[in-house]
């Protein structure tokens, strides 16, 4: 029995009773938010295609391959499957350049195996530090950062290890 | 940083493609690659349009505050120098709630809003101070409730069951939040007692 297919739909007819209950114009708020997203997904196409493109040249030239298999055998040791490096190593600098890695993963090896399931995770479990870091400090100009850095970028590590060890527990 | 690998990317594959003999290969990706991304955001479309207007009723009708409200006790032991009835106090919880459902751009104006009144509590210096780091901390592992944009893809390519990885990324969500807070902590504690501050 899968949790996960209930949690969505309690979620939405919650959300939608209590806003009822509170006397809020359901329908147009919702038009309002609505209009947020689409112009959300409009603006991130420029940042898709540009990524997009740089793996996927990455990739056909057979440079992927060869840095994967560079890899495999230290990273394969402690349990990393090689196919996700490019993804951890991206996730903390370019929210943009992941998702288009996530989506090239899911694209390539699908949806549903095990290096899909396991970029969906990693792609949904942690924030793009770098960017938070440049948003927040950077709005209220603080020069001194102090620990930041180290603590996001070890919290990253730590996601990406659990993001590993959950998904070979729960699909493996 | 971006802008190194981004142009790395293209510039070690042409490369590579020259002297691998796969520059056929390299020509087909360029395009299809492009074709691919425009589709990935039609995709992405459709979730982020439902979502982000469900959210919009939440946030309209109080929920979100309501459940902010919850959390105020783990807030005040998570930011014990920020006095509980300070504005800060308040935009940490609404950047807190918003970043558990989702909503990222409705919670960086929040954090923002955060950091500013933190800043005020520090006198205006331009040094990080603890409370700025652990805000940052909580902000960068993403403490996600549902991964829209993911499921999203994974709509888009045929997934079976497109929301079965919710319970991996909340586990893993979970343990890089504390792993944060915990690692915070760490670092606060030595520096203390290392007297640099």
């Amino acid at each position: 029995m899968n949790m996960s297919i209930w949690i969505i739909p309690l979620m939405i007819g919650f959300i939608l009773a209590y806003g009822t209950w509170k006397r809020v114009p359901t329908y147009e708020t919702f038009v309002e938010g609505g209009k947020e997203g689409l112009s959300i997904a409009v603006s991130i196409v420029p940042y898709l295609v540009g990524m997009m493109v740089a793996i996927s040249v990455f990739r056909a030239s057979g440079a992927m391959a060869f840095l994967s298999s560079l890899l495999k055998v230290p990273l394969e040791a402690i349990g990393v499957p090689t196919e996700i490096v490019p993804l951890a190593l991206v996730r903390p600098i370019s929210g943009t350049g992941a998702l288009a890695m996530t989506t090239d993963i899911i694209s390539t090896y699908g949806p549903d195996s095990f290096i899909g399931r396991l970029a969906s995770t990693m792609q949904g479990s942690t924030d793009t530090t770098l960017y938070v870091i440049t948003v927040y400090f950077g709005a209220i100009g603080i020069k001194r950062m102090g620990n930041a850095l180290k603590v996001g970028l070890l919290a990253d590590l730590v996601g990406i290890a659990a993001a590993i060890l959950f998904v070979t527990i729960v699909f493996g | 940083m971006v802008n190194l690998i981004w142009a790395g990317l293209f510039l070690i594959g042409i490369l590579y493609a020259l002297i691998n003999g796969t520059m056929e290969d390299v020509n087909k990706a360029i395009f299809t690659g492009a074709e691919e991304a425009v589709a990935v955001c039609i995709g992405l479309l459709s979730v982020l349009i439902f979502w982000l207007g469900l959210m919009r009723i939440a946030q309209k009708s109080g929920l979100l505050d309501l459940l902010g409200k919850g959390f105020k006790p783990i807030a005040r032991k998570l930011f014990p120098e920020v006095p509980p009835d300070h504005p800060a106090m308040g935009y940490i919880l609404s950047n807190m709630m918003a970043n558990m459902f989702g909503l990222g751009n409705a919670a960086t104006p929040m954090g923002i809003k955060a950091m500013e009144e933190l800043k005020k509590l520090n006198d205006m210096k331009d040094n990080a101070t603890r409370s700025m780091v652990t805000l940052l901390a909580l902000n960068t592992s993403s403490l996600t409730l549902i991964p829209t944009t993911v499921i999203a893809i994974r709509m888009k390519y045929g997934s079976v069951s497109p929301t079965e990885i919710i319970g991996t990324t909340i586990a893993a969500t979970a343990c890089s939040t504390i792993g944060a807070i915990l690692i915070d902590r760490f670092f606060y504690r030595r520096s203390k007692g290392g007297g640099s501050t």
